[in-house]
């Protein structure tokens, strides 16, 4: 019985480090397990949601089919949106026929679209599977686009096309694009690339400004204006484990990429947190002063929430992409044991610290067969599994208790604040169910 | 290309899927991207079902395309033949598939499974949702059921329920037991609820039943011609038509059993004097052809309302809804643009709307309450309660749904006599809302602006005046006024304007 077991404390013997499991080597050249099958998993369009939310004055035009717009509103239809800063271009038979005419026509839809949103600076033409499959050239779209509203509006293109990109590769192949465009600097500087809720981004930049680093930039900005520069003597730092094109494209700019765990739960962020006052030469004095107060704050908010999860089993669907560093924070500050950890896509560069420090013993996967998956997670029948919505209520029903994946790109959960918040995230639905009074099995 | 902020219907495979998910015993192969995926979560979230829709996804990616993307069709084929031992399959493309041209139908034929196996032709770059959900359905029937001997008692199938339908689940329980009293049984029911099985039986029935005209109505003109089945025509929403309905049935079958109509209280609820503040409201429509003619019917006869305005989203009805819209003295919309119905609604300033999830966006813009009586709809258009639309518990649940937006009759007197009171005033929305009231006037509407127009200038005398009206009359008034302005030919209002206006369009 659940409620029973709950019932020990065992908050604090976990809130120092020394209880941590042993990394026994750490799961960083564990074997992976590939397998090639049905995906249940949004294609890159799906990034759009959070983007238009983030860069306040840029607007997404996918050029694609009705079920883009479809995919756009059903992920979106969890909120009414009065102002959609996103929209289709969608393609009809005629522009099957002749890729002229669609260029003409895409013409056509952004005068009108700018012309009614006199507010766009920012225009994002975003492919998708028909527009890479009929070979419809964006990038030429997007040049000829750029001469005919500069200096007003910018125009850049990527795909996310499901073709070649995976829900939160989505906001991985925007950011690429934006990065070529950046102006150059000779100037040392840090730039920390990936979106994070303005709250968040807040904290994140008041701690740098607390570790005595100077010239701080974000990518993506709030808006066009912000002055993010790169050059030879840029460090970056992301703050999301999905952005492999834009590491290839800031290390094609001469950035240094600064490789640290994600800066998820207490952990990780001070590994993330210590890695860059490394490089900046803080002082050990300096980085407790600034991080000791957030830590104990953070420890403490783990440990009241994560009672629910402590001694619990977790299974990952590959999804967000977040797997692998969620992974390392509920085995590690939340006392679960991870059984599978998939995810869409695996790259050392990125993944290799966090994988590191997750103790050995899951599964890691890479890709999907969903069917597969599925018998290996009844089969193993976690207390908790993170899974995608359209498996969510599925699982729920055969008694499995799920944390749907898409809340974790919705919700403020980096960095040392929310570090309660994310480890509450996965504690609620264990909690709901003792509520409602199901028998945990 | 066309530019799309939302959509009203999916494409045409997300119509096939709701008949895969409707039914039983059938799959669905889709030769599709992965991404496309996505359309489970509509059946396991939006509908809260409790298993995944019936639909194996090939999932190629870029790096399949100049590869074998008919192998990989055919292997998800033979897998989902081997894991579901389904009664039958339905195979084909969604849009990016379609480009491609594999042929799913072909080469799920040359595989040889021991079932039948039915190829789907659903053309993505012109065709939506409906078509795609209507075409399947009678594709199905068109292989599965054969011409049989008709039932001894008298019987009639239930055409046109899918999976993810606007009240589906409810309005098929309610007309089942309306037939039952009437002394007919239903044969099956399709396609929600039915197996391939169940199908092939259609032919016995004598007559069907036609819910759902968008997603059933080739399969009835089907199985009339080919099965000698009429079917009925009247879609029992509202009180009158739920007993015109009775009446065709009667026709059809011959039954003479007496109808209990104690349950129907939307009549008397709409005649008792609280509901006298619902003469007159000013309603815009817009949602499936379908829905749209029996609510406007339902709004202006049966609760009383003016209908400023009427349109659909599907071409496919565009001649029927343009007819009724002439009987009802309005210009019908047809249009699948969200731009286009935000801007005649932003003209009518219609007090209330009567429209689609997507309508909800544009109320909430312009600060007009929405009633959802059509498709597409959200997670909370599938209520936990019984709730249908049609039959006579249908008429009651209309009657709730459409005047719970509205502020309640009282209170529309306390906001006029005590306009500025802390409690009730514009800003704070209907009291029964509580939850949703602004706690500020800084989140009012659009309308809320300083009125503009081209031809006519609001003195700020007048324009004082008007903020005095409370919100839910003031587009009104204000529409009002400056018709009254512009048919006079005066280019500026004042207050005696506004008041004399007020007098003109007095009732």
């Amino acid at each position: 019985m659940e409620i029973a077991r709950r019932a020990p404390s065992v908050g604090a013997s976990r809130m120092t480090d020394q209880s941590r499991p042993p990394i026994a080597g750490g799961c960083r050249s564990a074997p992976i397990l590939k397998q090639r099958g049905q995906r249940e998993v949004f294609c890159g369009l799906t990034g759009i949601i959070w983007l238009h939310r983030k860069m306040q004055d840029a607007f997404f035009l996918v050029v694609g089919s009705r079920t883009c717009a479809h995919l756009l509103q059903s992920a979106a239809g969890v909120m009414i949106f009065a102002e959609p800063r996103f929209g289709t271009a969608i393609l009809e038979e005629s522009d099957l026929a002749g890729l002229n005419d669609a260029h003409a026509e895409l013409d056509r839809e952004v005068e009108t679209l700018l012309s009614r949103r006199p507010d766009i600076r920012q225009l994002f033409l975003v492919g998708s599977c028909p527009s890479e499959v009929i070979k419809l050239d964006l990038n030429r779209a997007a040049e000829r686009l750029t001469q005919a509203y500069a200096p007003k509006v910018r125009v850049l293109e990527y795909s996310g096309s499901g073709i070649e990109t995976t829900f939160t590769q989505g906001e991985d192949a925007c950011l690429a694009a934006m990065v070529p465009v950046l102006p150059k600097t000779e100037e040392r500087n840090l730039v920390v690339v990936g979106a994070l809720p303005d709250v968040v981004e807040d904290q994140m930049l008041g701690l740098l400004d607390g570790l005595g680093i100077e010239n701080v930039q974000v990518l993506p900005a709030r808006t066009i204006d912000a002055d993010v520069q790169i050059g030879p003597n840029t460090v970056f730092a992301l703050t999301q484990p999905f952005l492999g094109e834009t590491h290839a494209a800031m290390l094609r700019r001469g950035a240094r990429h600064l490789a640290a765990p994600f800066p998820l739960g207490e952990e990780g962020t001070t590994a993330w947190l210590s890695v860059i006052a490394k490089e900046f030469g803080v002082s050990d004095e300096l980085f407790e002063k600034t991080t000791d107060a957030p830590r104990r704050r953070a420890r403490q908010a783990v440990a009241q929430a994560a009672e629910a999860l402590d001694g619990k089993s977790v299974f990952f669907f590959p999804d967000s992409q977040l797997e692998i560093p969620l992974a390392r924070f509920l085995t590690r500050e939340c006392g679960m044991s991870a059984i599978e950890v998939g995810m869409p896509y695996i790259h050392d560069a990125i993944h290799g610290p966090d994988l590191d420090l997750l103790p050995a013993g899951p599964q890691i996967s890479e890709g999907q067969d969903v069917d597969l998956q599925l018998d290996r997670c009844r089969e193993a029948r976690p207390d908790l599994t993170v899974c995608g919505l359209g498996l969510a209520n599925p699982l729920e029903a055969e008694g499995l208790s799920t944390k749907w994946a898409i809340e974790l790109v919705f919700t403020p959960v980096h960095f040392y604040e929310q570090a309660g918040d994310l480890a509450s995230l996965f504690a609620r639905p264990l909690r709901r169910k003792a509520i409602l009074g199901v028998a945990a099995e | 290309m066309k530019l799309t902020v939302w959509t009203y219907e999916g494409p045409p495979h997300v119509g096939a899927m709701r008949v895969a998910t409707g039914m039983k015993g059938l799959h669905y192969v889709l030769h599709a991207p992965q991404g496309d995926t996505y359309a489970d979560l509509l059946f396991t979230m939006i509908e809260r079902r409790d298993h995944r829709p019936p639909v194996t996804y090939t999932t190629f990616q870029a790096r399949d395309l100049g590869a074998d993307t008919a192998g990989l069709f055919k292997d998800a084929c033979q897998d989902a033949y081997d894991r579901f031992l389904p009664e039958a399959i339905i195979v084909g493309a969604s849009c990016t598939a379609e480009l491609i041209q594999d042929d799913p139908g072909g080469l799920a034929e040359t595989m040889g499974l021991p079932i039948p196996v039915i190829p789907l032709e659903l053309p993505s770059y012109q065709r939506k949702e409906n078509f795609g959900a209507d075409e399947t359905f009678f594709q199905i029937v068109k292989h599965r059921a054969k011409p049989m001997e008709k039932t001894e008692r008298v019987s009639c199938n239930i055409i046109g329920p899918t999976a993810l339908g606007f009240r589906h689940r409810d309005d098929v329980a309610e007309i089942t037991n309306l037939l039952y009293e009437l002394g007919i049984e239903v044969n099956v029911t399709a396609p929600m609820g039915a197996t391939p099985a169940d199908i092939a039986k259609m032919g016995q029935a004598h007559f069907n039943v036609l819910l759902y005209p968008e997603t059933g109505e080739t399969a009835a003109r089907h199985c009339e011609r080919t099965f000698d089945q009429p079917y009925t025509k009247t879609i029992p929403i509202g009180a009158g038509a739920t007993w015109d309905f009775i009446e065709e049935i009667r026709q059809l079958s011959g039954s003479t059993n007496e109808i209990d109509s104690d349950r129907l209280r939307q009549t008397w609820w709409s005649r008792s004097v609280d509901s006298t503040y619902l003469t007159g409201k000013r309603v815009f429509l817009f949602g499936d052809g379908t829905h749209v003619k029996a609510a406007a019917r339902v709004a202006r006869d049966e609760m009383g309302f003016e209908v400023v305005g009427m349109g659909c989203y599907n071409r496919e009805y565009a001649r029927d809804v343009r007819a009724l819209a002439k009987e009802y003295g309005v210009e019908a919309l047809i249009t699948d643009d969200y731009l286009l119905v935000e801007k005649t609604i932003e003209e009518l300033q219609p007090e209330m709307i009567l429209g689609t999830q997507m309508e909800r966006h544009i109320g909430k813009r312009l600060g007009i309450p929405c009633a959802v009586i059509s498709a597409p709809v959200h997670v909370q258009d599938f209520p936990a309660r019984y709730s249908p639309q049609m039959g006579f518990e249908g008429a009651n649940v209309l009657f709730d749904t459409w005047i719970h937006p509205l502020v309640m009759g009282l209170e529309e007197h306390l906001l006029h006599m005590f306009r500025e009171d802390f409690e009730f005033n514009d800003a704070a929305g209907p009291s029964h809302h509580g939850g949703h009231a602004p706690k500020k006037a800084a989140s009012a509407p659009v309308i809320e602006e300083a009125p503009v127009n081209d031809n006519v200038i609001w003195l700020s005398d007048a324009e004082r005046e008007l903020k005095k009206i409370p919100f839910f009359v003031r587009g009104k008034a204000r529409r009002n006024t400056e018709s009254y302005a512009n048919e006079r030919g005066l280019n500026q209002i004042s207050v005696d304007t506004l008041y004399e206006a007020k007098a003109h369009f007095a009732r």
